[in-house]
């Protein structure tokens, strides 16, 4: 298991990496769309920290950079993906929702994943790798019935699918009350699919839950739900946050980084800190310096 | 071939699956019912769960999803051939095949393939009404990076099923569901019946098909699938009734379209008929027309025409189908109205 120091470095660089593209957009230095990780890092750093890059398989969805970098480690590759440069994960091609690397994949229809992933366990468990597919969702995709479909396919077939959904409260600009009804847990349990629930930003308390789920679908090749009530602090993509000032300003009080942050020596943390900028800078640096995709290279 | 040694289309179908399963470990087959006895609603799996139970799934009834799962599997190294049972379900599976099948080698930059072959059956008359007997191929026309095999009963049913399941683009093979009742009828001495034939492309071969041996003939009929029967029946009809010859191009490859024996069939014979069972407005008859008009217009001495199913819905009555689907009549008035066909 990760020690907190590194748990927060990562989560640490996620949070970097996102302001810094919400950034190159406001100067202009990117076009298209995105989707942050803003305030949501503990969850997927305390997730994926269970996994084997080399044999589990990650399906995200819009929002995955930190799911990403996470998995993949792969900065400069997402950032020039981002940018539309050449060298990016997948030559300019996906942008900032469609990432492939390894046993990574990602794509921006809500809910259409979980199927993909399910078929991705049925694959692995016919093979025999012991890999565990997990897969990425959020509330708003829940209102999509394939998620359901699904469900009862990867209990029916004991599948070794770790489902995570990641409940942020808001699907785009609706909050949760207006678009999901009774209970999310209680979704996976009609299946006969193990849950865990938990409320918090403390990486330390999700990595040890997840921790659980990774095991129990690794050991006994059968499906786990794990609900993560979580926020984000940025927009939905980049302007759009019509969202009370005060209610992400009382959520910001329990900013998983001020969580990991505060148990942390400050002379630790700033050590840290300065890393992870200096990390960053040369990612921006050599990005920028990348050149552009070019036509040719978008034939196939 | 005499009547009692020719093989149902079914059978060919079903040794095919037998042959791949035996032949390939990545092979695996999901989809409803298909376990055995019962063996799929059109029988095409039977006996496959028996002899691998491991590697074929009943599934179910959950279309949306499956598309996706086959997608899954394919994307981690195996060769799932999915089963929709009607050809009408591929509605629910559009999502997964615009945005997820047909995209991910490409958007992924290369760096995965999507090796599946959905199998499904189209067509109507057989009074199943609205949502069990249409043929929504040409929705599929639309979607960059997939290839839409038709298969006919004069095609290799059987080689064509292993080219699809070898190759590594998503293959969506249309199936007919009167086609598998029906012989499979394989040129013998370059000839089907009294018509000469030629088999010309690729993996998804055309064949094309002469009452005069490829002599002069008044028009090209291009047809594929459940349609080419009727097409068949057609132009012997002209011949013995009209004394008027028309050469017919039976394509199997859909998408992307070949039309080279198209090209070279209109080159000799100056005029082009489309004949399809699905419903006309944005067909694949339109999408030939407009190539052909592109490539060959110093060919073609007269406006292409089309044949296919009125812009409605297949109603169940018999009466009521026969009159929304395109029949031996229909591609006969077509060629007779051709302007200088009858000169």
């Amino acid at each position: 298991m990760a020690a907190l120091p590194d748990l927060y470095e990562r989560m640490r660089f996620i949070r970097r990496f996102e302001e810094t593209l919400l950034d190159l957009f406001s100067q202009g230095k990117l076009v298209g769309t995105t989707h942050t990780y803003i305030g949501q890092e503990a969850n997927g750093v305390g997730v994926i920290d269970h996994l084997d890059p080399e044999v589990d398989v990650v399906f995200s969805n819009h929002r995955c950079h930190g799911h990403y970098l996470e998995f993949t480690g792969d900065a400069y590759g997402l950032l020039c993906e981002v940018m539309g440069r050449a060298p990016g994960t997948c030559g300019g091609k996906g942008g900032s929702q469609h990432l492939c690397k390894g046993n990574f994949y990602s794509n921006g229809i809500l809910g259409s994943i979980v199927p993909v992933a399910t078929g991705i366990a049925l694959a692995e468990k016919q093979k025999g790798t012991g890999a565990v597919s997990t897969v990425f969702l959020g509330d708003g995709a829940l209102g999509q019935g394939v998620v359901y479909e699904s469900l009862n396919m990867a209990s029916l077939w004991r599948l070794p699918v770790l489902f995570v959904v990641e409940n942020n409260h808001y699907a785009q600009s609706t909050p949760i009350e207006l678009e999901l009804a009774g209970s999310i847990p209680a979704r996976a349990e009609a299946f006969g699919i193990c849950t865990a629930e938990l409320d918090t930003t403390d990486v330390e308390e999700i990595h040890a839950a997840a921790g659980r789920a990774v095991s129990h679908v690794r050991e006994t090749s059968e499906p786990f739900f794990l609900v993560l009530h979580t926020y984000r602090f940025s927009p939905h993509s980049k302007g759009d946050d019509t969202r009370d000032p005060a209610e992400i300003e009382e959520r910001r009080t329990r900013d998983p980084l001020l969580v990991a942050g505060a148990r942390l020596d400050s002379a630790e943390r700033e050590a840290i800190d300065a890393r992870v900028e200096e990390r960053l800078a040369e990612v921006v640096a050599e990005a920028e310096a990348a050149p552009e995709a070019t036509p040719e290279a978008a034939v196939l | 071939m005499s009547a009692t040694t020719q093989r149902r289309c079914v059978q060919v179908l079903n040794e095919a699956l037998h042959e791949l399963f035996a032949t390939r470990e990545d092979v695996v087959l999901l989809g409803e019912d298909v376990l055995d006895p019962y063996g799929g609603a059109f029988k095409v799996t039977q006996g496959l769960s028996d002899a691998y139970p491991d590697r074929v799934l009943t599934t179910p009834i959950s279309e949306a999803s499956l598309f996706g799962v086959a997608a899954g599997m394919a994307l981690r190294g195996r060769r799932p051939i999915l089963e929709i049972m009607f050809g009408d379900f591929i509605a629910l599976g559009m999502d997964q095949i615009v945005n997820g099948i047909a995209k991910f080698r490409e958007m992924y930059d290369d760096q995965v393939t999507v090796p599946l072959v959905v199998r499904t059956p189209m067509g109507g008359r057989r009074g199943y009404g609205p949502t069990h007997s249409q043929s929504l191929e040409k929705l599929l026309l639309g979607v960059p990076n997939v290839c839409v095999v038709a298969a006919s009963e004069c095609h290799d049913l059987g080689a064509l099923l292993v080219h699809a399941v070898e190759d590594e683009r998503p293959v969506f093979f249309i199936e007919n569901k009167l086609m598998y009742g029906r012989p499979s009828r394989r040129p013998e001495d370059g000839h089907i019946g009294e018509l000469a034939v030629r088999e010309a492309g690729g993996e998804y071969p055309a064949l094309t098909f002469s009452g005069n041996a490829f002599d002069d003939a008044s028009a090209t009929v291009v047809t594929y699938g459940g349609m080419l029967p009727v097409v068949l029946d057609a132009v012997t009809e002209l011949i013995l009734e009209h004394e008027i010859f028309c050469e017919v191009v039976a394509l199997s490859q859909l998408l992307p379209l070949d039309l080279d024996p198209v090209l070279e069939s209109v080159a000799r014979t100056g005029a082009l008929v489309t004949a399809e069972e699905g419903t006309l407005t944005a067909g694949v008859g339109a999408e030939i027309a407009a190539r052909v008009s592109e490539l060959a217009w110093s060919d073609l001495r007269r406006p292409v025409r089309r044949v296919a199913a009125r812009d409605g819905i297949i109603p169940s009555a018999r009466t009521l189908e026969d009159a929304m689907l395109p029949r031996v009549e229909d591609v006969i008035d077509v060629v007779l109205a051709l302007e200088g066909v009858r000169s």
